[in-house]
């Protein structure tokens, strides 16, 4: 059996299927809806960063572009909330094409013009002079098109197709030259391989992702403000759960999020006095002990992980 | 019946900033040739072949590969043609050997790609018997063997070398040299720089580069009758 597909059958199949079942056994929506934005967004970053080698900490502008894209397509155009789905990952796409002369950068000063360019994105929707077009700092309602049963099918749908590209990457020449575009871009482009491209076509592809999963978050939550879907955490968790689990994998990012988000949401019931603190140490006990994530204690052992 | 000129640069200058360090240079390769150039450090041998690749704009001059004026493009589309370049870091030490050769021969198609990396492997079998390692896990002649292996696994008419013996011991240069006979015996074409002049066993043409000009240009026979040549490259008195 061709890996690809070996991997479509035993990683993404279970997977989509749990969380599909899942609502029926466990009664917190909010939370698998949650759980859902998070995978796909973890795969985001594990496209952009994994592969390619640029992190970026304005992530979440993309998301935010995608969840207001929606929301005034709904609000303005009276679009369906697939038209309006659309239009936003539209908007990341446009914010993503925006932002590539970021490239020029990088490092930290890439991950760090990222942010600022994410929180200029948050300055304009939320300001008050834009009301009439945004409602500005006010948030939106959407409650016309709410139906968090279908979004919740959407979003799925979304995590699986994010997924499967990520095992077309894991397992293309494609995503080769872009892991070959990390670790060395001159000796990349020496070996015959675009590097410009490549950099681009990753970016772009995490932009969509994230603008879909905006669009489908605002449409699941429908009211929320400028600050929820600019939210530096989501950034900060997105990444996190990625690099706990491992990039450049297929199964990291998804172990990443169902352990630590699994955590995250234990201590925030049972003890939420103590979450800070034990999500500090635990973050603290990756970057000291496992930099390159879960999957690298099986690496360490010769065991090839998908 | 006359070879054709693969590789052509006329009147090359370049430099890093404000610095020039090439100074008008002249450069033929023919088909099925070995050209070496010998220098000391610093006489401008990486900055020609990055010229010549690519990599560092030239600011006067032109290259020409294959009959085509290549002085605008970029790397990845002159490695498309046919240049392939080994620079002294020449590996992806975080990749296994591979994906070092399949990112190599990236642009070539599925069967193609098989075959290259089959034969690959049969001329290098140290690295057949260890596909899955990392290219970080092999020692330095090694690692200069999978350089090469994946220098030529998109199958290039021109491999252009920079450094080949740098860090290696003399033993292993011999073997770099084997190595390079056999390709040359295929019909790939070669130019390595070099300051170690026992790669002159390879070569059918020299140049020498002193203070980014081409000193000489020849046989390597002709160099030998130049006594001022011996003395400064092989240290006769």
């Amino acid at each position: 059996m061709p890996r690809l597909l070996r991997h479509a059958l035993f990683i993404l199949v279970p997977l989509i299927a749990a969380l599909a079942i899942a609502p029926a056994v466990y009664g917190n929506h909010l939370l698998l809806f949650n759980l859902i934005v998070f995978m796909t967004l973890a795969q985001g970053i594990n496209i952009v960063y994994g592969f390619t080698g640029y992190l970026p900490f304005g992530y979440v502008g993309f998301f935010g572009a995608g969840a207001y894209g929606f929301s005034l397509a709904v609000m303005h155009l009276h679009a369906s909330p697939f038209a309006a789905l659309a239009l936003g990952a539209l908007a990341a796409l446009l914010l993503g094409l925006g932002l590539t002369p970021l490239f020029r950068l990088s490092g930290a000063y890439f991950a760090i013009a990222s942010l600022a360019a994410a929180l200029a994105v948050l300055q304009i929707v939320s300001n008050p002079a834009l009301e009439h077009i945004t409602n500005g700092p006010y948030g939106v309602s959407l409650s016309g098109v709410f139906d968090p049963s279908l979004a919740y099918a959407v979003a799925l749908a979304i995590l699986a197709g994010t997924v499967l590209l990520v095992i077309w990457l894991r397992n293309a020449r494609f995503g080769l030259a872009l892991q070959a575009i990390r670790e060395d871009a001159i000796s990349a482009g020496m070996a015959g391989i675009n590097v410009v491209r490549g950099r681009v076509i990753a970016w772009l592809l995490a932009a969509l992702i994230a603008g879909l999963t905006g669009g489908v978050y605002a449409w699941y939550i429908s009211v929320f403000y400028p600050e929820t879907v600019f939210s530096g955490e989501v950034t900060v968790f997105a990444i996190v759960f990625a690099l706990f689990g491992g990039t450049a994998t297929i199964l990291g990012p998804i172990l990443g999020v169902a352990i630590l988000y699994g955590i995250y949401n234990a201590i925030g019931i049972s003890t939420p006095q103590y979450f800070q603190l034990v999500y500090g140490l635990l973050i603290m006990g990756l970057v000291l002990f496992l930099p390159n994530g879960l999957v690298s204690l099986l690496r360490r052992r010769g065991v090839d992980v998908p | 019946m006359k070879a054709e000129t693969l590789l052509l640069a006329v009147g090359i200058e370049a430099g890093y900033g404000r610095v020039q360090v090439l100074w008008g240079i002249d450069l033929a390769v023919l088909e099925r040739e070995t050209v070496v150039l010998l220098g000391a450090n610093g006489a401008g041998k990486t900055t020609l072949l990055k010229t010549l690749l690519g990599l560092v704009p030239a600011w006067r001059g032109a290259v020409r590969f294959l009959g085509e004026e290549v002085t605008a493009w970029r790397t990845d589309h002159r490695v498309r043609r046919g240049m392939a370049y080994m620079s002294e870091t020449a590996v992806f030490p975080g990749m296994t050997i591979e994906e070092n050769l399949l990112i190599g021969g990236q642009f070539l198609s599925g069967s193609a790609l098989r075959r290259r990396t089959g034969e690959l492997y049969a001329i290098f079998p140290a690295l057949g018997e260890r596909k899955r390692a990392l290219a970080s896990s092999l020692s330095g002649g090694q690692r200069k063997m999978l350089g090469i292996a994946k220098a030529l696994a998109g199958d290039p008419r021109l491999l252009v070398m920079d450094e080949p013996s740098a860090g290696l011991s003399p033993l292993f240069v011999k073997e770099v040299i084997r190595v390079l006979e056999q390709f040359r015996s295929r019909g790939l074409t070669l130019l390595v720089a070099e300051q170690n002049v026992k790669f002159l066993e390879l070569a059918d043409r020299v140049y020498t580069l002193e203070g980014g000009r081409i000193g000489f240009a020849g046989t390597v026979a002709a160099m030998h009758e130049n006594d001022a040549l011996k003395r400064a490259y092989f240290g006769l008195k």
